[in-house]
């Protein structure tokens, strides 16, 4: 659906050039919830605009849906554009228009007749959840009732692709979550393929089935979500992997303990899909006679299946702590040790 | 009682001469708007960073602009006496101050136009180019209405600004309640008539001011 073959956007400055996109590569299929997540001023935004022509690449080529974005101007841009909808992180309504005022202003856009229009427009407003509030203006809503406006009205052409620029940055997590479930719902049921562009790790693991890593204007890393968590390779990948597996307090709690407890070793287990399930620990227990203690834990959902970390501190003899963390080994968790007691 | 506290007002002139004012202040009003609104639409598209941006084309408007907002009004009238001759025919009557009032207050306006076209939100405009629109659409349908506040507020302060400078253009023979004032008030030191001419003056400027006050707050969604 989209194929962004070797895309530099470079602008000119004081200090020289400024590689806002240095030699991208990425092929996004149809029906994929596809994400892309970087630090601020990693080039993530430049790319996004470039799916919709709002950027030109200074060199290489975007074909979305069958389009080359790139290349096409005037017209035949404004009617890729129809199919190529997005959505902002700070909503972008026109606060002149009422909700419903605003859902019909791509499809005045598109010059769909008056009756057409109005038919439509109920039609979003159910499908976002927002009945009741048509008449309302922008000032009035919640942010997250604001963020449905967005997706109602991009959603109003029958786009094929819809881009989220930091669609959820702006809101609190429980609305968050509110829109990701809103977002996924609409890729099943639509069929719609989705680009998001985040710096919050638990977007992609909630909704995105692939994600690519961005630093520096190149993209870094690029993989199945559930392997991404699994086997971070980059250190950077790695950092925004912690932001969802392990929480804050982790590292001092680890340090502390190891610091407590000078025998034994501290691991920590991840678990991938079906290994979440299995009874790992009363095995352990029942089958070594060692000690174990659970330091923290956590298990995420991923759009492919689930995936956990769980620190635990094992004492007793050393050799029988070798073989527990043996037989952990065996049963598809990962393991690694954190420091010798 | 009005007899008494104003014995030299003829009411039948004065009537005529308050007229006099509508109908200079409403005609420039209605063109300052459109000739302003016009200029500050194009100051605003072709500076930095929008959809017409031309550097040579805004420093050019740019300088129009505020030498004509420099002039002081009653210099740009005697300025402008062959052009107004060339196009209304004659220096007397109320339709000669119209070229003056126009050309001496739309550029005036068309500086808070602009400005309230760049308070829009950046990315309100992106989002209607992301959706496909045209330049014209924009215009139309997120420019204008988006900025209608600014506009309906900076129209108030221009038509205030317009009454003051019917008054003035009456002094050189445009009519009008400035030019009683001076021909009937101040020439035969007829105070009574000038203290009238300036309550009919007053209440004609709050009439504008409350009206722009009432739409601008009732246009103002945000």
């Amino acid at each position: 659906m989209i194929t962004i073959k070797n895309a530099r956007k470079i602008y000119p400055s004081n200090k020289g050039e400024v590689k806002a996109v240095d030699d991208v590569n990425l092929e996004v299929k149809e029906g994929e919830i596809f994400g892309v997540i970087g630090y601020s001023g990693a080039g993530k935004s430049t790319l996004i605009r470039m799916l919709n022509g709002l950027e030109i690449p200074t060199s290489g080529s975007v074909v979305v849906a069958g389009r080359e974005v790139s290349r096409i101007k005037g017209a035949e841009l404004r009617k890729a554009r129809q199919e190529i909808s997005m959505i902002f992180q700070h909503f972008n309504l026109l606060w002149s228009r009422t909700v419903a005022e605003n859902i019909a202003f791509p499809l005045e856009i598109a010059d769909v007749a008056k009756a057409e229009r109005d038919k439509r427009v109920k039609e979003l407003i159910e499908l976002v959840g927002l009945e009741g509030r048509g008449d309302a203006y922008p000032s009035q809503l919640s942010g997250g009732q604001k963020q449905r406006v967005g997706i109602a009205r991009a959603l109003a052409n029958n786009p094929k692709v819809l881009l989220g620029d930091e669609a959820t940055s702006a809101l609190d997590p429980q609305t968050t979550d509110q829109i990701l479930d809103l977002l996924v719902d609409i890729n099943k049921r639509l069929g719609l393929t989705i680009v998001l562009i985040t710096h919050e790790m638990h977007v992609i693991r909630k909704i995105c089935h692939r994600v690519a890593v961005m630093e520096g204007g190149k993209i870094v890393e690029t993989g199945p979500v559930l392997d991404v968590f699994r086997n971070p390779q980059q250190p950077i990948t790695k950092r925004f992997v912690q932001q969802v597996t392990e929480p804050e307090e982790t590292k001092e709690t680890v340090d502390h303990l190891l610091e407590r407890y000078p025998h034994g070793r501290v691991v920590q287990l991840t678990f991938v899909g079906e290994g979440t399930e299995q009874p790992l620990i009363t095995n352990l227990i029942r089958e070594f006679s060692i000690t174990v203690n659970i330091v923290q834990g956590k298990i995420s959902q991923t759009q492919d299946g689930s995936y956990g970390t769980l620190f635990i501190h094992l004492d007793g003899e050393e050799g029988e702590v070798a073989r527990a963390i043996e037989y952990i080994g065996q049963h598809e968790v990962g393991v690694e040790v954190i420091s010798n007691g | 009682m009005a007899e008494k506290l104003f014995p030299n007002v003829n009411w039948d002139r004065m009537w005529e001469a308050t007229v006099e004012t509508l109908y200079m202040s409403a005609i420039s009003v209605v063109a300052t708007f459109i000739l302003g609104a016009i200029l500050g639409l194009l100051l605003f598209l072709t500076s930095k960073g929008n959809i017409w941006e031309n550097r040579p084309v805004n420093l050019v408007l740019s300088a129009v602009v505020n030498i004509f907002r420099s002039i002081p009004f009653i210099i740009l009238i005697v300025l402008l006496i062959p052009f107004t001759k060339f196009i209304v025919g004659s220096m007397i009557g109320e339709n000669a101050a119209l070229p003056a009032l126009i050309i001496g207050s739309a550029p005036f306006y068309a500086r808070m136009v602009e400005i309230g076209l760049r308070e829009i939100d950046k990315g309100v405009i992106e989002a209607a180019k992301s959706m496909g629109a045209r330049t014209t659409t924009i215009i139309w349908k997120v420019l204008l209405p988006e900025s209608m506040p600014a506009l309906v507020s900076g129209i108030t302060v221009t038509a205030i600004a317009l009454v003051s400078y019917t008054a003035m253009a009456g002094v050189i023979g445009a009519g009008g309640l400035g030019n009683l004032a001076y021909m009937e008030g101040f020439q035969r030191s007829r105070n009574d008539v000038t203290l009238m001419a300036t309550i009919i003056i007053l209440i004609i400027v709050f009439l504008i001011q409350f009206v722009g006050d009432f739409y601008t707050r009732k246009l103002d969604k945000r």
